[in-house]
């Protein structure tokens, strides 16, 4: 039986996150507009006569983008008209670029399902406008035009993709960098960041590019990976059966989790691109794109090698803090205010915190606990004030409080200190034996591994405060002369 | 006292010695458009209302002597495909027939600021897609000159109205000699400025490469006015110039002895009327008695022109008439429509004439892949020819002189069956457009009673010597003066 190679493609749509618009000083934060089409003006809704004006800041954003994916920066730019009809796009044709879009020839590097290094290269960066939102009801539309002409910023990769898993890194990858340069939020759920997936499969060794098709508007990590994993599959057994792949465009039915025809190739428009007359060719002084690259911040991998040798973390351990920027500058914020290690903030903050952060689907931008009582609280675990336990228990505390909260005094309010009086905790280890004399007894027939659960007995009367080594002393002790 | 022959210097001094008031003014015209515009029907609309307002603020301003113009008081017409705020714009199309704009076009706004009386907007060829006023879709348009005659256009009603004198000036547009070619048939003075001088923002774009609003009036001294006040750099308009805005009446008396005109000789071949060549080479001669010295120049590729303009037209204009698609603004035909698809179809059947549809398909088929780089990529190549014609011609003379148009205005019907006939009665016009250069067209006489235009080209952003030019010949001519006997 043939064995098949996946080739996947990704072209990636992001809004940039300016002020105003594209091409008028319409706001561009549509999410937050009042009421459908209020964020609008007669350059945006295509009224008769009126003309675009770029938008400085979605160049330089553009620019920032395209020199972050290791691209050359094109200093001549035009835009294209792309013509077609439809009912989001006012003008009958969408300002793009077409041959001499503002980044080219990049490339990204990428851990792919082997976890092993790959290169992807990014063929173009470019810049085109939002088209407007339709609501679709029973017999008529509603066009929204607060989003049109919002600046978006197409990342067309080469097809250079083996796996699904090697997409999905790109993706993330794409995604984070995007979220560190402070361009794109990254939100897919509202659709500022969107992906499209060309996908074609091959006998594996061959290195024919073989008919692909292109799935449209996927609007998450699990869209795309579902969505390219499925149509690997069908476009298999297409061939198994003797048959051929035909080139089209695809949806995403995620409620059915298949792929649907949208567009065959003889129905594929003609965009009918030609020069924007409205718009002079743009040209980028080398001076200002070497401003630009000024601007550049330390990026997601560069990150993650300072990580590993600066904190001496593990590749893995450093990529789960650089994956966003917010929460490896928090690391390093609260690294820097606290007396633990490095590695010990680090298993603090994957362990208990992003278990708290998962559990109640908050992100870091809701999380109100300063780095400076994060610290604290840790460093009285360090130094034995509190047990692991406790701190736990304090930690949620404070992620709970919405406030800033002071870890010690938490401890006072919930008597949580660590105890290492000795009478204290004999005294304990007295009543639990004396009420389980069962376990006593097995314990003195040979069965040591009772000594877990009488610790936890301990744990749980001394409501953890008990220093755990000095009880499991203790309790060693008390029950060896019970042999006697 | 003939108001309607007053030139706007002489209204402009009339009002502001008080002789006479805006609003007094802006009535006789009102009435006198009223009275004859319907012989010659170069007003698609009459904006009575809006004109005695804003000339009730101009006799304010007038009244408390701030902030006056030459324009402050001034009735103008505003060709209808430039947008004015609460007065609708048709572009002479059923599409927009009831379409009113939602804001101002800078030239409405730099004309309202300066403190201009809007009369009414002037009929077209439907959306600037004609050169006879014959293919508006609402009504013909007459030559005041002989109502049996066309106007010229695509801005006839701009011109007709000028010189039927039913406003002080008028606001044309010019994509390939719809300011001058009008002009010519009218024996009105007009000027296509150099291409990004004055902004075209609220323009409804035909052909957004060569679009240029001009003035048109009765000399070339108003000329200067108006285009002083429309000119200059519009944030709005990134394809205007940034450079400043002369004052173009300063060096209007300044001789012209010594200068050259260079005469293309492409220009001077078969197919010009004996009539039309008769008073351009009288033309040359007054040149010539004013100390120019005449030059023979050449234009090499104009046989080209024709061929490029139109397809450059076709193609842009095919883009550009995309969003009239029945969705957000004028005619929404959507009976018995069963998608949007059909509205769009619809829509647009009725909507455009033929010579839109015309238009609209060959543009559509000019940028469709595969036949992209023959035509539209080749006439943008040769519109660099063209260009460089004009630069090297004009770097031996300081300004060409030609015909406006081969013949004098012709009867109504004559060329509507037969649009390539029609497309050559722009042969001397047309190539300025794709080069982007100035020029200024003037009465130069007349053949069979008919007026016979001639214009003048000049280097780009030079349209101050294509004043001083101008104003000489019109300093030792009368034709200018000249206004027509309106029949019945």
């Amino acid at each position: 039986m043939t064995q098949y190679e996946p080739v996947i493609g990704l072209e990636i749509h992001a809004e940039l996150q300016t002020r105003s618009k594209m091409f008028c000083s319409c706001s561009a934060d549509y999410s937050n507009a009042p009421e459908p089409n209020t964020f609008i003006c007669p350059v945006c809704t295509g009224l008769p006569g009126a003309m675009p004006v770029l938008n400085k800041k979605a160049i330089e954003q553009a620019t920032l983008v395209g020199l972050s994916l290791n691209c050359s920066i094109n200093e001549f730019n035009t835009f294209a008209r792309k013509n077609y009809f439809y009912p989001d796009l006012p003008k009958g044709y969408q300002i793009s670029q077409y041959d001499l879009p503002i980044a080219s020839k990049g490339w990204l590097d990428i851990l792919d399902d082997t976890d092993s290094p790959m290169r992807v290269v990014v063929r173009r960066v470019h810049l085109e406008e939002d088209t407007a939102k339709l609501a679709h009801e029973k017999n008529y539309a509603l066009v929204d035009f607060n989003r049109a002409g919002v600046p978006l910023l197409e990342i067309v990769s080469e097809p250079d993709m083996r796996t699904v898993e090697a997409a999905l890194s790109y993706a993330t990858k794409i995604r984070a960098i995007l979220r560190y340069l402070g361009v794109n939020s990254g939100d897919m759920e509202k659709g500022i960041l969107r992906f499209e997936a060309n996908v074609s499969v091959r006998p594996r060794g061959s290195s024919e590019l073989r008919t692909r098709t292109e799935i449209k508007n996927l609007n998450s990590f699990r869209a795309l990976t579902r969505a390219s994993a499925y149509e690997i599959e069908r476009q298999i057994k297409v061939y198994e059966n003797g048959g051929e792949v035909v080139q089209e465009t695809l949806g995403w039915d995620e409620a059915h989790g298949v792929t649907i025809s949208q567009r065959g190739k003889e129905d594929a428009h003609d965009y009918r691109y030609f020069p924007e007359p409205d718009l002079p060719p743009l040209q980028l002084d080398r001076n200002w794109i070497n401003s630009i690259k000024n601007q550049l911040p330390e990026l997601p991998d560069a990150k993650n090698r300072r990580f590993m040798e600066q904190y001496e973390l593990k590749r893995r351990e450093a990529s789960l803090l650089t994956a966003e920027k917010s929460l490896a500058d928090y690391f390093e914020e609260v690294v820097s205010k606290s007396k633990s290690s490095a590695k010990t903030v680090h298993s603090w903050l994957t362990g208990e915190f992003m278990r708290y952060m998962n559990d109640s689907g908050q992100t870091l931008e809701d999380i109100t606990l300063s780095a400076a009582q994060f610290a604290q609280l840790i460093d009285m675990v360090t130094d034995k004030s509190i047990s692991g336990n406790s701190g736990k228990v304090v930690l949620n505390e404070m992620l709970n409080a919405k406030r800033n909260c002071d870890p010690s005094q938490i401890v006072k309010e919930k008597n949580l200190a660590q105890v290492s009086d000795t009478g204290f905790i004999q005294e304990a280890i007295e009543k639990i034996l004396s009420d389980n004399p069962r376990e006593v007894e097995q314990f003195l027939a040979g069965k040591e591994t009772i000594v877990q659960w009488l610790m936890g007995q301990v744990a749980r009367a001394t409501k953890g405060k008990a220093d755990p080594n000095i009880a499991k002393d203790l309790l060693v002790k008390t029950l060896e002369a019970r042999r006697k | 006292m003939q108001l309607h022959t007053l030139t706007l210097r002489e209204a402009s001094e009339m009002l502001a010695t008080k002789q006479i008031s805006s609003v007094e003014l802006t009535q006789a015209t009102l009435q006198r458009a009223h009275e004859i515009d319907p012989k010659i029907q170069s007003y698609v609309t009459l904006a009575d209302d809006v004109a005695l307002e804003q000339a009730k603020q101009a006799d304010e301003r007038i009244a408390k002597g701030k902030d006056l113009t030459p324009l402050t008081g001034i009735p103008f017409a505003m060709k209808d495909a430039i947008s004015t705020r609460g007065v609708r714009t048709t572009c002479s199309s059923k599409i927009l027939e009831n379409y009113v704009p939602q804001y101002n076009a800078t030239v409405t706004q730099k004309l309202a600021d300066a403190g201009a009386v809007l009369i009414g907007k002037t009929n077209m060829d439907e959306f600037g897609m004609g050169s006879s006023c014959e293919n508006s879709a609402l009504f013909k348009t007459r030559n005041p000159w002989n109502l049996e005659r066309v106007p010229g256009g695509s801005s006839g009603g701009a011109a007709a109205s000028m010189a039927a004198g039913l406003c002080n000036f008028s606001i044309g547009e010019d994509t390939g000699g719809s300011v001058r070619m009008p002009a010519g048939f009218c024996n009105v003075t007009g000027i296509k400025p150099t291409y990004g001088r004055v902004s075209r923002y609220g323009l409804i774009s035909l052909v957004s490469s060569f679009d240029c609003i001009g003035p048109m009036t009765r000399d070339v001294y108003d000329c200067a006015t108006v285009l002083e006040t429309i000119a200059g750099h519009d944030p709005q308009d990134s394809t205007t110039f940034n450079s400043p805005v002369p004052q173009y009446n300063q060096n209007l008396n300044k001789t012209v002895k010594g200068m050259t005109i260079g005469i293309p000789k492409e220009y001077f071949v078969s197919g010009m009327d004996a009539g039309v060549e008769n008073a351009i080479q009288q033309a040359i001669r007054t040149y010539e008695k004013l100390g120019m010295k005449i030059q023979e120049v050449s234009l090499p590729h104009t046989q080209y022109a024709l061929p490029v303009y139109y397809l450059l037209l076709f193609a842009e204009a095919s883009s550009n008439l995309a969003r009239f698609d029945g969705t957000r603004f004028g005619l929404s035909a959507s009976e018995n429509a069963k998608d949007v698809i059909d509205i769009y179809l619809q829509t647009r059947h009725e909507g455009f004439g033929d010579e839109v549809k015309r238009r609209i398909m060959l543009g559509a088929y000019a940028l469709s892949a595969g036949y992209y780089d023959a035509y539209y990529l080749k006439a943008q190549k040769v519109r660099t020819l063209l260009r460089r014609d004009f630069e090297l011609a004009l770097s031996s003379v300081d300004i060409l002189l030609a015909p406006t148009s081969p013949t004098t205005a012709f009867k109504l019907g004559e060329k509507t069956n037969n649009p390539l006939e029609m497309y050559l009665s722009d042969i001397y016009v047309v190539a300025t457009n794709p080069a982007g250069v100035p020029a200024l067209a003037l009465p130069a006489g007349f053949s069979n009673n008919m007026p016979v235009g001639m214009q003048l080209i000049g280097k780009h952003l030079d349209e101050q010597t294509l004043f001083q030019v101008g104003h000489a010949y019109q300093q030792v001519t009368d034709w200018h003066k000249q206004n027509p006997v309106i029949g019945d």
